[in-house]
C-alpha cells in the first residue's frame, strides 16, 4: 500500500463528486455535522448506530456489514471515499472495517472534514437516495485485527504502539472527563509499548504528514521495522488512524489494530501494566 | 517526555464527539476545581466565526485537544492552571492567543484573519 492507493486529496474529491463508481461516505460518532451540511452527494455512516453491534461488545459481523452496505446502496465494485471529523478518526476506523471485510477499493480524503472546511469547499444538505445493492463481504481478515491474548503475548516481542495522549499512557488520566462511561478499571499502558500520540502523524489542517516525516517520527520513537506491530488506544479509533499511517501510507507489512484497546486491556484480570512515561519492562 | 498532568484535556481531547460548545456549563462542573478556557472566535470584522477548528496547545506547544466552534463562535476547554495557547484555523483565516489560565472560567476572544 502507499499514499497513492489509500488517500485522495480534498481537491481531487471535489473534482470527482460526479464521477460514476465513487461513493462518498461521511463517518462520525456524532453525525449532526453531516446533517448540517456534508460533501455533496455523500451518504453517512454512524459509527455507533451503524457499525457497532447493538448487543454484543463488538463491531458488526460479516452478515451485518453486508446488510448495512446493501441497504445504503454500496456495491462491491464501488470505490468508497471516506471522510469525517475528528481528524478522520472514525473514517479511518471505517476504512479498517472495509479492509477487514475485503472491500477492494477504499480511500480516505486527506484531512477529512477539517481540510474541506478550511479550504472553504461547498457543502450540501441534500441526502442522496441510492438504490439498494446486494453486497457480499468476505470473511474478516484477522491479519489486521489483534485480540487480547495476542497482545499479551506481544509484550517485549512485537512493536506495541500506544497512540493515546501522554497522560493516558502514563496512567495519570483514564479518559477525557466527558466520557465517564468508557473507562477502564486501571490506568497505565501495556508494558514495552512505545508512546506515539496519534496527533504526531497529522498536520494541523488534519492532513497526514509526509512519508519522510512519518518514517522519522516512528523510527525515533523506537519502532523496529523488522518486527510486527500492534497499535492501540482507548477504544480503537485513534489507533485506526495510526494503523492507517503504518500499514496504508508507510506500507509496513504486518500491522494490526487492537480495537479492544485500553478499555479492554485495562479491565483484564492479571495482565501486566506499566505506569509512568517510560515503556517499562516485559 | 512528560507533559503537564492536566487533570483533563478538553471536550474532545482524546476521543469521540465533542459536546455542544455553546451549551451552558453543566451543573456538575465544579468551578472551584476546574480550569475552563472559553471564548468566542471572531473575524477581522468582529463577526463570530462558527465551524472554526480551535486547538489547545500546552506550554511546550504540544497538541492537547481540539474542538469545533459553535455557530455562535463559542469554544470551551477544560484544562489546568498554567500557560496554554489557543489556536484557531478557519475558512476566514487563522489566529492564536496565549492564555495564562487560573482556576475558574478564563474568558478570551480569539481573532482570526487571513495573512
Amino acid at each position: 500500500m502507499s499514499r497513492d492507493t489509500a488517500l485522495v486529496s480534498a481537491e481531487w474529491a471535489e473534482q470527482n463528486l460526479e464521477t460514476p463508481g465513487l461513493v462518498f461516505v461521511e463517518v462520525d460518532e456524532d453525525t449532526t455535522a453531516y446533517d448540517g451540511g456534508h460533501i455533496p452527494g455523500a451518504i453517512k455512516l454512524d459509527w455507533k448506530k451503524d457499525l457497532q453491534d447493538p448487543v454484543r461488545r463488538d463491531f458488526v459481523n460479516q452478515e451485518q456489514f453486508e446488510a448495512l452496505l446493501s441497504e445504503r446502496g454500496i456495491s462491491n465494485d464501488d470505490t468508497v471515499i471516506l471522510y469525517g471529523g475528528n481528524n478522520n478518526w472514525f473514517a479511518a476506523y471505517a476504512y479498517w472495517y472495509f479492509k477487514l471485510y475485503g472491500h477492494e477499493q477504499v480511500r480516505l480524503i486527506d484531512g477529512g472534514r477539517k481540510k474541506w472546511e478550511l479550504d472553504a469547499r461547498p457543502y450540501s444538505k441534500d441526502v442522496p437516495v441510492r438504490a439498494k445493492t446486494s453486497y457480499t463481504a468476505k470473511a474478516p481478515n484477522l491479519e489486521i485485527r489483534a485480540f487480547r491474548d495476542e497482545v499479551v503475548q506481544a509484550i517485549g516481542v512485537k512493536n506495541l504502539v500506544d497512540v493515546r495522549s501522554p497522560d493516558e499512557f502514563a496512567g495519570r488520566l483514564l479518559a477525557p472527563a466527558h466520557l465517564p462511561q468508557e473507562q477502564s478499571q486501571r490506568g497505565g499502558h501495556i508494558p514495552t509499548a512505545i508512546s506515539v500520540p496519534w496527533s504526531k502523524a497529522a498536520n494541523e489542517d488534519g492532513t497526514f504528514k509526509s512519508d519522510e516525516e512519518l518514517a522519522k517520527i516512528y523510527g525515533e520513537a523506537g519502532l523496529d521495522g523488522s518486527k510486527d506491530t500492534i497499535a492501540y488506544c482507548r477504544i480503537g479509533e485513534r489507533s485506526s488512524h495510526t494503523w492507517f499511517v503504518l500499514k496504508e501510507i508507510l506500507g509496513h507489512e504486518n500491522v494490526k489494530n487492537y480495537d479492544g484497546s485500553w478499555t479492554e486491556y485495562g479491565s483484564l484480570i492479571g495482565v501486566p501494566i506499566a505506569l509512568g512515561d517510560e515503556p517499562g519492562k516485559a | 517526555m512528560t507533559s503537564p498532568a492536566t487533570n483533563v484535556a478538553s471536550n474532545v481531547a482524546a476521543g469521540c464527539a465533542a459536546p455542544d460548545q455553546s451549551a451552558p456549563l453543566p451543573s456538575s462542573v465544579d468551578l472551584a476545581k476546574e480550569t475552563v478556557i472559553t471564548g468566542i472566535v471572531r473575524n477581522a470584522d468582529a463577526e463570530v466565526v462558527g465551524g472554526a477548528y480551535v486547538r489547545l496547545l500546552d506550554g511546550s506547544g504540544e497538541f492537547t485537544a481540539e474542538v469545533v466552534s459553535s455557530p455562535e463562535g463559542v469554544f470551551r476547554f477544560f484544562a489546568a492552571p498554567g500557560s496554554w495557547t489557543v489556536r484557531a484555523l478557519s475558512r476566514h483565516g487563522n489566529g492564536e492567543l496565549a492564555v495564562d489560565a487560573t482556576r475558574g472560567v478564563n474568558e478570551v476572544t480569539l481573532n482570526v484573519a487571513t495573512v
